[in-house]
């Protein structure tokens, strides 16, 4: 039986500033988790990472994250992928300042 | 204090230069991230997770108040509004633009600083003990010798694509501040029988995923010699360091594999090809480095102003008693201002603060500050007439914190709030240990207690040389913190005992809790530091107070 694949988004850093963004459905960029593209199917979500990672221009370091379909958006599976996501924790300096 | 030459300006104008034009040529696509990663990376500049990082290296600790003025300026211009400092005597800005970063490095030349080689597999900032030229127990000033060592070091052709980082500490004291035994080369300036000054040359030290405590490979080499033996031990490593694995790259591993016998004789023979091309420039150049850092004009002044604060101000005494090291100098005091006030992130100052500390030196510090590998700032040079108006506007900036060496003054690394190789967060389990034992008003009651944190195996934050050590890992999508017991940073360096098994987030406090616990109640009187009675007890008590007696009991079953 073949393993139930973990349903992903496609997640980078921005070239320019750094910070985490996200694919979306009509493959552009988000900073925004909840307006990522959730890719179930994981043939599709390998041919989405190819075409995503040939966008070296405009973003560094693209892999496929899990994540929790939820009501309001994906949300993060791994602590890694919410403090991401949020930011750190001893400063609002990262997403968590900015209106969501 | 060593001034840039013209060759120096000129260097590292051309470097900025050619750092802004890779910049450009990455933004415009003609450069790949993988061309640009290792052209940033020798510059300083990385990409964590939530952005980029500016690495900036402060040589041996060292900078004026002009310069610590110029990381005020650079944190509000281009980052957002603080620094971070680092266990390698660096400072981090944590949120660049990849646009941006090219100005930021002009900006730190202005006042003679780079990022250069603070990353890659290259030579990186060569640290030394933060109270150099100015403790009382020093035989010699590391800092020209550390200087010396930057120049010849400085994108050297031989040494630009080494199997991996190489890092350099340069001590000038027998009493060890810049645990030169936790490196890939550890230099203890020495005299001979006859009195000649020289190295004792410590080699293969390292932390990370292999902890290793760093052997003696030459126990005299003399001050002459030192840029070829140098020279010697990379190359020697450059052609024996394992490309094939990065975790077996570093010295340690070859010189764990080879052994120190082998290595020191692959050393001597390199050394005595290498020799004869040194033809005394070297010599010259230290020479004159040595001018550079003559001693200030002290000032000989009554102290009549510290004794009088001394008896009448109990904050001002606690901050005197913990924070200041004895000076060579009479009448004067070394003072150490921790960035470590309770719930603070440990090595971060705000541009105000930054500004505060500049000021100071200025006023009163013969215009030096350092960075101490312990993430803290020093004021090398102070009168002791001075010091109640430096602890004034320091408690004014929150900068008064009496807690040098306590349980408080913690090394923490940067961990998953920052770092992309982080396995767990650092930072928070600092905060919390921290203003747990301010609640508990226990800190001067337990003493001098070093707890060191690294966020993952690559132990940026020493957790294996703490007394107590704690890495954060990840356990099956959890943050889960094993503890050390024993480490050691010093001249009598140690690698910590892991306890047992790790403890979450959540318990890990309250497990520290229990292991000074278990010190109070063990220790013979007040004396007694906690790294004493550890020795002289063991690991059982404490083992016992973290785990229970059943679980002892079920493991020697």
């Amino acid at each position: 039986m073949p393993a139930i694949f973990t349903p992903k988004v496609i997640t980078a850093n921005a070239l320019l500033e750094g910070d985490v963004v996200y694919l979306t459905q009509d493959d552009t960029w988000t900073r925004n988790l909840k307006d990522a593209d959730v890719l179930t199917d994981e043939a599709d979500a390998q041919i989405r990472l190819i075409d995503a990672s040939t966008r070296t221009s405009e973003v560094v370091g693209v892999y496929l994250a899990d994540v929790a379909p939820d009501a309001k958006g994906p949300k993060p599976t791994h602590f890694r992928e919410a403090f991401r996501m949020r930011g750190p924790s001893n400063y609002p300096h990262g997403k968590q300042s900015e209106a969501l | 204090m060593y001034r840039y030459t013209d060759f120096d300006a000129a260097f590292v104008a051309e470097r900025n230069a050619q750092f802004r034009a890779q910049v450009e040529r990455r933004i415009d696509g003609s450069l790949t991230e993988d061309e640009f990663k290792p052209l940033r990376l020798m510059n300083g500049l990385y990409l964590q997770l939530h952005a980029y990082m500016l690495r900036v290296a402060i040589p041996y600790g060292t900078l004026n108040s002009a310069q610590m003025r110029q990381l005020a300026y650079i944190a509000e211009r281009w980052d957002k509004g603080y620094g971070h400092f680092t266990t390698r005597q660096n400072i981090q800005f944590n949120w660049p633009t990849l646009r941006d970063v090219p100005d930021m490095l002009d900006a730190l030349a202005e006042v003679q600083m780079h990022a250069i080689q603070t990353s890659g597999n290259t030579i990186r900032n060569v640290t030394a003990d933060h109270f150099a030229g100015a403790a009382a127990d020093e035989i010699a000033d590391p800092r020209p010798v550390a200087e010396l060592i930057r120049q010849w070091s400085t994108d050297h052709p031989e040494f630009q694509f080494l199997p991996r980082k190489f890092k350099i500490a340069v001590t000038g004291s027998p009493n060890d501040r810049a645990v030169t035994k936790a490196h890939d080369i550890g230099l203890r300036m020495v005299r001979n029988d006859v009195g000649e000054p020289g190295f004792e040359v410590i080699v293969g030290g390292g932390l990370g995923r292999t902890p290793m405590i760093g052997k003696v490979v030459r126990d005299f080499l003399p001050e002459a010699d030192l840029l070829p033996y140098l020279e010697a031990v990379v190359s020697v490593w450059n052609l024996l360091g394992r490309r094939d694995n990065k975790y077996k790259s570093r010295i340690k591993i070859t010189v764990h594999e080879h052994g120190i016998d082998d290595i020191r004789a692959r050393v001597e023979e390199r050394f005595a090809l290498l020799r004869p091309a040194f033809t005394g420039v070297d010599q010259q150049l230290y020479a004159q480095i040595k001018a550079d850092f003559a001693p200030p004009a002290f000032s000989d002044r009554d102290v009549a102003p510290f004794d009088q604060a001394y008896a009448n101000d109990p904050a001002f005494r606690s901050w005197a008693d913990t924070n200041l090291s004895a000076h060579r100098t009479p009448g004067h005091a070394i003072a150490q201002i921790s960035l470590k006030a309770h719930g603070a992130t440990p090595g971060d100052a705000t541009a105000d603060q930054m500004r505060v500390m500049a000021d100071l030196a200025a006023r009163y510090g013969y215009d030096e500050l350092r960075i101490s590998h312990e993430q803290n700032v020093v004021l090398p040079h102070v009168h002791k007439a001075d010091l109640p108006a430096i602890h004034a506007a320091l408690k004014a900036a929150n900068l008064a914190t009496a807690n040098i060496g306590k349980i408080s003054d913690i090394i923490a690394c940067p961990g998953m709030d920052y770092c992309a190789l982080a396995t767990a967060r650092s930072i928070p389990i600092a905060q919390e240990i921290a203003t747990r034992f301010d609640q508990l008003k226990l800190e001067h009651e337990v003493g001098d207690l070093k707890i060191k944190i690294s966020g993952c195996i690559n132990a940026c934050g020493h957790h294996h040389v703490g007394h107590i050590g704690i890495l954060g890992l990840d356990r099956a999508g959890v943050e889960n913190y094993q503890i050390t017991l024993g480490g050691d940073h010093t001249e009598t360096a140690a690698i910590g005992q892991r306890t047992g098994p790790g403890f979450s987030a959540d318990e890990i406090v309250p497990a520290i809790e229990r292991i000074v616990d278990t010190y109070l109640s063990e220790r013979e009187n007040a004396d007694e530091t906690f790294i004493n009675t550890f020795r002289r007890v063991g690991m059982t008590p404490f083992k016992t107070a973290l785990y229970g007696e059943s679980d002892k009991k079920q493991k020697a079953a």
